[in-house]
């Protein structure tokens, strides 16, 4: 099948991901911007759709809107919402995050000024249909080693969170 | 919400500058509209997210002056003031009533009477229990049996109907004996239901008592010891589960029950489900004394001989009978006129909700529910 | 245009595939339709069903045997004071329930009715309704949280623990039988929901009875899990009636009440239709493969007629048992229009065009029914869970003997 108004639907969802993405750091109720990082990660899925890479985008919704997301308004929901909203938003250390943000902006500009010739002659045109498996090839064949390590470090930083909390119980 | 339990609650939110990891304590306030606290019963949680930390009742919020306005009344006129209390009993609280005013007139109620009134109150008793299964097995989740439960406990109501004409607050017994003789059939209409209800409450018990999730919410929930229910007062049902083998009906005889053969039943672990069980056995004993009672009903007066006008001797006088929900006594106090000079009601509820506290602190919400569904308590004599 | 429409009466993919945006349409339309069709049977069907099973008549007043009940509550939420809490968070009380009945909505997308009857066939499918599905817990805990009421909060945070928890174990018994789509002919698994069904009618077995007892197991694990997904009875501790009043929406009323109303039962549906696609062979019909030649097509492709003249002779029967006085007139009358009309739809599902076309619908629609009685049987039977046992239920049941069969299927399927 052709995709039908691909331009509009680029422009639309990055708007919205942008947008929400602003809002997430303006809002001064916590939870509000926790709602707006969730449509800027469905933004985001929405691209990645986008790019034909519909199992990352699937994995985006299930892991980040509907699970992390939910852990983090679930911890949210229980601050003092007066008491958060009276704290100072942003921090003394703005000079240090506008050098990184012009940083990482700069590094975006380079890619799009020379990304024509880093990546000359590879563009990938992925079949929509093997997407998943691709990725399944790629994760549990060349790249399995590195893949287990990044489990590892997950189940360290599980085990480090449940002896943290313990201490409480 | 911390505002406004402030003055009434002794409960106090914590430190309230805790590190971001600590959890915030919470106090909500349950009832006195919440589906679960049987009527008006007001529960006030803190709790530290699904655990509780502390409760306080508060109740009163049916208070009707039962006491005082027995002061205002004459002996007989006072009599079915107390159906109000324990609506769901209100046979056993007549009877208790009319038992300790005879004391103190030094009556004895004629053999037939008392036959009468034990078969009453024992039916009631099974009302008394149905209705607290039923409720019981709603808060906890499972709403079948409350419909099987009303439905068996109507041929109950339908009895009381017939004989007295009233289903609920009955007003069954007067001071001496029997206003009523029995009808026409009534002993057959007894026979028949006893028949009807045995195989119904092996019918509740297969809902329930081997039903996993029944089982994990009910056991080692509001746990309560021996020695604890002693040093609560808390009678009935309650204290048996516990362990303690005392029941009025043979500790201290009264009506007709030395002339039956039945038995107490007691569990170990004083916990929910050991009550459940108890209160199942006993809906049986009681089945056991009605079949007793109308097997061998005496025939004779159902009245004594009392006065046209009761003017009691001075003194005073403390009677208690095995409700179903524990000791309801009454004391009371005669200074020679027509009119008690102090009525003091001992509530079996009242007494037995004071152990709420030590039964759901360290629980979760979800116990709360079904420690005050196990407790069995009725606002209307809580408050009184 | 009217090629458009007729073109693709005989083109054997789904809608979204061939790019027909017009029949695309024309199908979210008809499951919309469907949808809330179902779910006003489902509200009276529950109700009458559970009031059966407690010795009571349950709804009878509104229209014969209350048939008429669903609508008339509709009417009364509609016209309902629609109340608002004060120190509410508007704008969050707001979308709650939209996001809720959105997501409930959205998954239906890519639910196979039949071969070529849905709307589009991605090959995420399973993952695509895991994932949208998972955004319904947002709606409860914004709902939960907007109110600014300590029962809706602690409705939203069981719920949002809940569902979380046991999402996993929904996974996991998803990817075993994601795991068993991988032995068809040419080797590679799919995530496809038509793809799941057909390697199902390949390798001429349901994933329920696949490497008995593990389909069987795996199955288990996800008729548990997606009871608690859905907040139902004997999980339904965010709207635990008897501890917290209604839940997460204890402040809703009239309109918005009743979109959850909706969402929860279309999630319901949503959930059984998984369950359906993944285990019991979607729109096969019942042994696909022992009785297969053209007299057992004909019998089964009989089947969607026959249960609509069945359900009319069940409505004759209670015309003819309704009580003979003037009063009863109308509702004799509309009970007996209603079986004339059953009956209607029944005959003309005899006519061969139309029952060929929706036979597989049939079969799908009658496997999710199943799993609706199933939710009012365990709601009419079950006591509550409480909130630790119904984690020690997920994490420590559910889950290993989740891992368990993926394991043990990953083995054997490079074994077999």
């Amino acid at each position: 099948m052709q995709p039908v108004a691909t331009t509009f639907f680029f422009y639309f969802l990055a708007a919205v991901t942008v947008l929400s993405g602003v809002l997430v750091i303006t809002r001064r109720n916590p939870v509000h911007s926790a709602l707006a990082l969730i449509l800027a990660l469905l933004g985001q899925a929405g691209l990645y759709l986008m790019l034909y890479a519909p199992f990352v985008a699937g994995v985006q919704i299930i892991l980040y809107a509907g699970g992390i997301m939910v852990l983090f308004l679930f911890v949210i929901m229980l601050v003092s919402i007066e008491k958060s909203q009276k704290e100072e938003q942003f921090n003394n250390m703005w000079i240090v995050g506008l050098l990184a943000a012009l940083a990482l902006g700069a590094l975006f500009i380079g890619v799009y000024v020379k990304g024509r010739d880093l990546f000359a002659g590879r563009e990938v045109a992925l079949p929509e249909q093997s997407n998943t498996q691709q990725i399944a090839i790629l994760l549990y064949g060349n790249y399995m080693f590195a893949f287990e390590i990044a489990s590892l470090l997950l189940l360290v930083a599980i085990i480090g969170a449940v002896v943290m909390a313990k201490k409480r119980i | 919400m911390a505002d406004a339990t402030k003055n009434v609650s002794h409960l106090e939110l914590g430190d309230t500058d805790k590190t971001f990891l600590d959890s915030n304590e919470l106090i909500i306030n349950m009832g006195p509209q919440h589906p679960a606290t049987h009527g008006v019963l007001r529960v006030i949680l803190r709790l530290d997210g699904e655990k509780v930390l502390g409760t306080e009742c508060v109740i009163g919020y049916l208070h009707r002056g039962v006491e005082k306005i027995a002061e205002n009344r004459t002996y007989a006129m006072f009599n079915p003031y107390v159906d109000r209390m324990d609506y769901v009993a209100a046979v056993s609280n007549g009877l208790g009533y009319c038992e300790a005013v005879e004391k103190l007139l030094n009556l004895e109620a004629p053999p037939r009477a008392n036959y009468i009134r034990v078969i009453l109150t024992e039916l009631n008793r099974l009302a008394s229990h149905m209705l607290w299964l039923g409720t019981h097995a709603l808060d906890i989740g499972a709403i079948t049996p409350l419909f099987y439960t009303f439905r068996d406990r109507e041929e109950i109501l339908k009895i009381f109907e017939k004989y007295c004409g009233a289903r609920l607050t009955t007003h069954a017994f007067r001071i001496g004996g029997c206003l009523y003789e029995t009808y026409e059939g009534f002993e057959q209409d007894v026979t028949k239901f006893l028949k009807f209800v045995t195989p119904k409450i092996d019918e509740y018990e297969e809902l329930l008592t081997t039903n996993r999730i029944w089982v994990e919410r009910t056991r080692n929930v509001g746990m309560l010891s021996a020695k604890d229910c002693i040093a609560l007062g808390v009678t009935g049902p309650v204290l048996r589960a516990s362990g303690v083998k005392w029941d009025l009906r043979k500790a201290q005889p009264y009506a007709a029950y030395p002339d039956f053969e039945f038995e107490i039943p007691t569990g170990q672990n004083g916990d929910t489900y050991d009550r459940y069980l108890v209160r199942m056995q006993e809906m049986r004993q009681s089945l056991r004394i009605i079949e007793q009672a109308v097997g061998k009903i005496p025939e004779g007066p159902i009245m004594a001989k009392v006065p046209k006008v009761i003017k009691p001797p001075v003194g005073e006088i403390y009677h208690s009978i095995e409700a179903p929900k524990g000791e309801l006594g009454y004391f009371i106090v005669s200074d020679g006129s027509t009119q008690p000079y102090r009525v003091r009601v001992r509530p079996p509820s009242f007494v037995n909700l004071q152990a709420l506290e030590q039964m759901v602190r360290g629980q979760l919400v979800a116990d709360v529910i079904a420690v005050i569904g196990t407790l069995d308590i009725v606002l209307g004599e809580v408050d009184r | 245009m009217l090629d458009d429409v007729t073109s693709y009466l005989k083109s054997d993919t789904t809608p979204g595939q061939a790019g027909n945006f017009l029949w695309a349409f024309i199908y979210i339309l008809l499951i919309f339709l469907g949808l809330s069709v179902a779910v006003i049977a489902m509200n009276w069907l529950e109700r009458k069903i559970l009031a059966h099973m407690q010795v009571r008549l349950g709804p009878m007043r509104v229209g014969p045997h209350g048939l008429l009940q669903p609508i008339a509550d509709a009417i009364k939420l509609l016209i309902k004071e629609d109340i608002m809490p004060s120190e509410s968070d508007p704008f969050v009380f707001w979308t709650a329930p939209l996001i809720v009945v959105l997501t409930a909505f959205t998954v239906f997308i890519v639910v196979p009715f039949g071969p070529t009857h849905a709307v589009t066939d991605m090959n995420i499918g399973v993952l695509f309704m895991l994932g949208v599905s998972s955004l319904s817990v947002l709606g409860v805990v914004m709902a939960g949280w907007a109110s600014n009421s300590h029962y809706p909060l602690m409705g939203a945070l069981r719920s949002s623990a809940q569902m979380v928890s046991y999402e996993i174990a929904m996974g996991l018994a998803v990817i075993s039988a994601v795991l068993m789509t991988s032995l068809n002919q040419s080797g590679t698994g799919t995530l496809s929901m038509i793809g799941i069904v057909q390697a199902q009618e390949a390798q001429a077995t349901w994933f329920v009875f696949k490497f008995f007892p593990l389909g069987l197991i795996a199955f288990f694990v996800f008729a548990v899990a997606m009871v608690a997904e859905t907040n139902r009875a004997p999980f339904d501790l965010p709207e635990a009636e008897s501890e917290l009043t209604a839940g997460f929406h204890t402040e809703y009323s009239g309109f918005r009440w009743s979109l959850f109303f909706l969402a929860e039962y279309s999630a319901m549906i949503a959930v059984s239709s998984i369950a359906v696609t993944l285990w019991l062979g979607g729109w096969l019909h019942p042994f696909p493969h022992w009785l297969s030649g053209e007299t057992w097509d004909l019998v089964f492709s009989l089947f969607p007629g026959l249960t609509f003249v069945f359900l009319a002779g069940l409505t004759f029967y209670s015309v003819a048992r309704m009580p003979k006085h003037p009063y009863f007139r109308v509702q004799t009358m509309g009970l007996a229009g209603f079986g004339a009309v059953l009956g209607l739809i029944g005959l003309a599902l005899f006519a061969p065009p139309v029952r060929d076309r929706v036979q597989d619908i049939y079969w799908f629609a009658a496997k999710v029914a199943g799993f609706m009685y199933l939710y009012i049987w365990y709601r009419g039977t079950f006591p509550r869970y409480r909130f630790d046992q119904l984690m020690t239920v997920g994490w420590k049941i559910l889950l290993p003997i989740g891992l368990g069969v993926l394991i043990v299927t990953a083995i054997l399927g490079v074994v077999l």
